[in-house]
C-alpha cells in the first residue's frame, strides 16, 4: 500500500515536470513559427543582418552555432576521454591524482572566469602566434571544450568504472591486464555513454552564450578558417536583447530561440534512438 | 582607552565635517530606500561615484549601478525594472510615447576613434576611418602604420556610442560584416588596449593612457575641446525616468546636477550640463 502511494506520488511529480517542459518547449516553438509568419516567412533566415536596412537574417549566426559547438564538441569529447583513461589506470598515478583535483575544481570555475583568463592569455596568443584580431572561432571553441570537460569526464568516467568493477575479475582470470581491460571491454562496454556525454557536451557547447559572447568577435559574418570572427545564436541572442525593444531585431530571436531549442532537441533524440539500438542488440 | 578616545573623537569630528562640506548631500538625509541604475556604459562611472558618496554619507541608502548600454536604459527603465535607465543618445519619440518617460541630459561626452598607443598613426580623417569600417582600407601601411591588418572593432546595434559613431562619422557608409562587435566601452577599451593592430571607437571619458585618441580631421579629442565645441564628434548623457521623479530618484538626480555632481562628472572627463 504504502509503495503504491510512493510510486502514484513520483508519477505525479513526474509527469507535471514533463508537462511543464512541453509547454515551455510549445511556447517556444508557437514564438519562433509566429516570428516567421510576421517576419514575412524565410527572410529571418537571410544571410544579412543589418537593422538599418530593415534586414535581419540570421543564416551567418546558425552557421556560426553549427560549426563552434561542432568543433568545440570535438576537441571536447578526446579531451575527456583522455581524461578518462588517465583516471583509468593509463598514465601514471601522481598524474591520475591531480587530474582528479583538477577536474573537480573545473567544476566550480565559473564561465565568466573561464572568459576573463581567454581574453587575456589565449586571444592575445593566438593574435601574435596566428594572426587576425584573436577574437575567434578558434579562440571561442577552445574555451567551450575546456568548459565541457569536466561533465563530460564525470559521465564517461561513472560509467566506465562501474564497468570496470563488474568486468576486471573476469578479465583478470582471462589474463588481461588492466590496461587490456580497459581498452578491450571497458570503453567498447560504454560506448552508449560515451554518447550520452557527447550530447551533454554538444548541448552545453550549443547553449552557452557567455564565451561565445566574449571570445567569438560577434561579427555576423559565414566564418571560413578558424581565425574569422564569428557570432553565435547565444551570443545575437544577448546581444540584441540587451538592446532592443520589439521589431525585427526581437522576432528574429525568438526564431534564434527556437532553432536553439530544436537543435538540442533534436541531438538528444538522435542519442536516445541509438542508445536504444545498441542496448536492443 | 586613550586611543579608543582619539577614535572617537576623531569619528565624531569626521561626522562634522562631512556635515558641513557635504551641503548637496544633504536633501538624502530624511530619504531611505534603494535605486536602481541601469542602461548606457559611458555613465557608469559618474553614477558609480554619486552613489558611492550618497551611500557613504547614509547607510540607509542603496544605490545599485549597472551597464547594459543604451537600449536597455529605454527598456529597463520603461518597464519600471530600475529608477533610472541612462542613454548616452535621446531618446525617440516612440520611446517616449511607449513608456511615458522624461528625459534628463546631464553631460557631454565625445565619441573618439581610437587605436593602440603602441600605433604609429595617430591621425586620420573620418573618410579614412569610414573606409575602414567598410573594409576599403584594410592594411595599417595604407595609412602611413607598420604594415598589417586592421583589426576593426565596433559596438552593438542599439549602443548610443555606436549611434553617435554612426552618425557623425560613418553617415551613410555601409559597415562590413566583418567588424567585431564588442558589448561596453570597457571592452572596447580592453580589446584596443591589448591589440596592436586595432581601432575601436569609445566615449572620451574613456580614453586614458592604455589607449589613444586619434587626431580626427585636425580635431584632437579632449574634454576641453568637445568642451568649447572644437571637437564636433560629441553627444549627450541621459538620465531617464518613468513619468516625473520622486523621492531618492528624484534627490538622485538634483544630486547629479549639484555643484558637487558637476565635479563628479568633470573628475569622469566628462562636461557637465546645467539642469534647464
Amino acid at each position: 500500500m504504502h509503495q503504491t502511494s510512493a510510486s502514484f506520488w513520483l508519477r505525479v511529480l513526474a509527469l507535471s515536470v514533463g508537462a511543464l517542459l512541453s509547454t515551455m518547449f510549445a511556447f517556444i516553438f508557437f514564438s519562433a513559427t509566429e516570428a516567421l509568419w510576421v517576419g514575412r516567412g524565410l527572410s529571418l533566415f537571410g544571410a544579412v543582418w543589418s537593422p538599418q536596412r530593415g534586414k535581419f537574417g540570421i543564416a551567418a549566426m546558425i552557421h556560426a552555432s553549427f560549426l563552434l559547438s561542432l568543433s568545440a564538441l570535438c576537441l571536447g569529447w578526446l579531451l575527456s576521454l583522455g581524461c578518462c583513461c588517465v583516471l583509468r589506470g593509463l598514465g601514471p598515478r601522481w598524474l591520475s591524482a591531480v587530474l582528479n583535483v583538477a577536474l573537480r575544481f573545473m567544476t566550480a570555475v565559473p564561465t565568466v572566469v573561464y572568459g576573463f583568463t581567454a581574453v587575456f592569455l589565449l586571444v592575445p596568443l593566438i593574435r601574435d602566434a596566428l594572426g587576425g584580431s584573436g577574437f575567434c572561432w578558434l579562440a571561442a571553441g577552445v574555451m567551450l571544450a575546456f568548459q565541457g570537460i569536466p561533465t563530460m569526464t564525470v559521465v564517461m568516467d561513472g560509467a566506465m568504472r562501474t564497468i570496470e568493477a563488474e568486468t576486471s575479475l573476469t578479465a583478470a582470470a582471462l589474463g588481461m591486464n588492466p590496461i587490456q581491460n580497459l581498452n578491450r571491454v571497458v570503453i567498447p562496454a560504454s560506448r552508449s555513454w560515451l554518447l550520452s556525454a557527447a550530447i551533454l557536451g554538444f548541448g552545453r557547447a550549443l547553449g552557452d552564450a557567455l564565451l561565445p559572447t566574449m571570445l567569438a568577435g560577434n561579427a555576423v559574418q559565414f566564418a571560413s578558417t578558424p581565425l574569422d570572427s564569428m557570432r553565435s545564436l547565444t551570443a545575437h541572442i544577448s546581444l540584441v536583447l540587451s538592446s532592443n525593444i520589439g521589431g525585427g531585431e526581437n522576432l528574429s530571436l525568438l526564431l534564434a530561440g527556437g532553432l536553439l531549442l530544436a537543435g538540442s532537441a533534436a541531438v538528444s533524440l538522435l542519442a536516445l534512438f541509438s542508445k536504444q539500438e545498441t542496448h536492443g542488440r | 582607552m586613550n586611543l579608543k578616545k582619539a577614535l572617537i573623537v576623531a569619528f565624531v569630528l569626521s561626522l562634522f565635517t562631512a556635515a558641513a562640506f557635504a551641503a548637496p548631500l544633504d536633501v538624502f538625509k530624511d530619504i531611505k530606500g534603494a535605486l536602481d541604475i541601469a542602461g548606457g556604459t559611458a555613465h557608469i562611472p559618474v553614477m558609480k561615484q554619486a552613489a558611492q558618496e550618497i551611500m557613504t554619507a547614509y547607510p540607509n541608502i542603496r544605490i545599485t549601478v549597472a551597464g547594459g548600454g543604451s537600449g536597455v536604459g529605454v527598456k529597463q527603465v520603461g518597464e519600471g525594472l530600475v529608477g533610472i535607465g541612462n542613454t548616452g543618445r535621446p531618446l525617440k519619440d516612440s520611446e517616449i510615447a511607449e513608456f511615458g518617460l522624461k528625459t534628463f541630459p546631464f553631460a557631454i561626452d565625445g565619441v573618439a576613434v581610437t587605436v593602440n598607443p603602441a600605433n604609429p598613426v595617430k591621425e586620420m580623417t573620418s573618410a579614412q576611418v569610414s573606409d575602414i569600417y567598410s573594409s576599403k582600407i584594410t592594411d595599417w601601411k595604407e595609412l602611413g602604420g607598420e604594415a598589417g591588418k586592421i583589426n576593426v572593432y565596433g559596438r552593438e546595434d542599439g549602443s548610443g556610442t555606436r549611434e553617435t559613431f554612426t552618425e557623425k562619422i560613418l553617415g551613410e557608409t555601409e559597415l562590413a560584416p566583418s567588424v567585431n562587435v564588442v558589448a561596453s566601452n570597457g571592452a572596447m577599451k580592453t580589446a584596443v588596449a591589448q591589440d596592436k593592430r586595432a581601432i575601436g571607437y569609445v566615449g572620451i571619458g574613456h580614453i586614458e593612457d592604455s589607449i589613444t585618441g586619434v587626431v580626427l580631421d585636425g580635431m584632437v579629442p579632449s574634454q576641453e575641446n568637445a568642451a568649447d565645441g572644437t571637437y564636433k564628434i560629441v553627444r549627450n548623457l541621459y538620465m531617464n525616468t518613468k513619468g516625473e521623479p520622486t523621492g531618492l530618484t528624484a534627490a538622485f538626480i538634483g544630486y547629479i546636477y549639484s555643484k558637487d555632481g558637476a565635479k563628479i562628472i568633470e573628475d569622469n572627463g566628462y562636461i557637465p550640463i546645467p539642469k534647464d
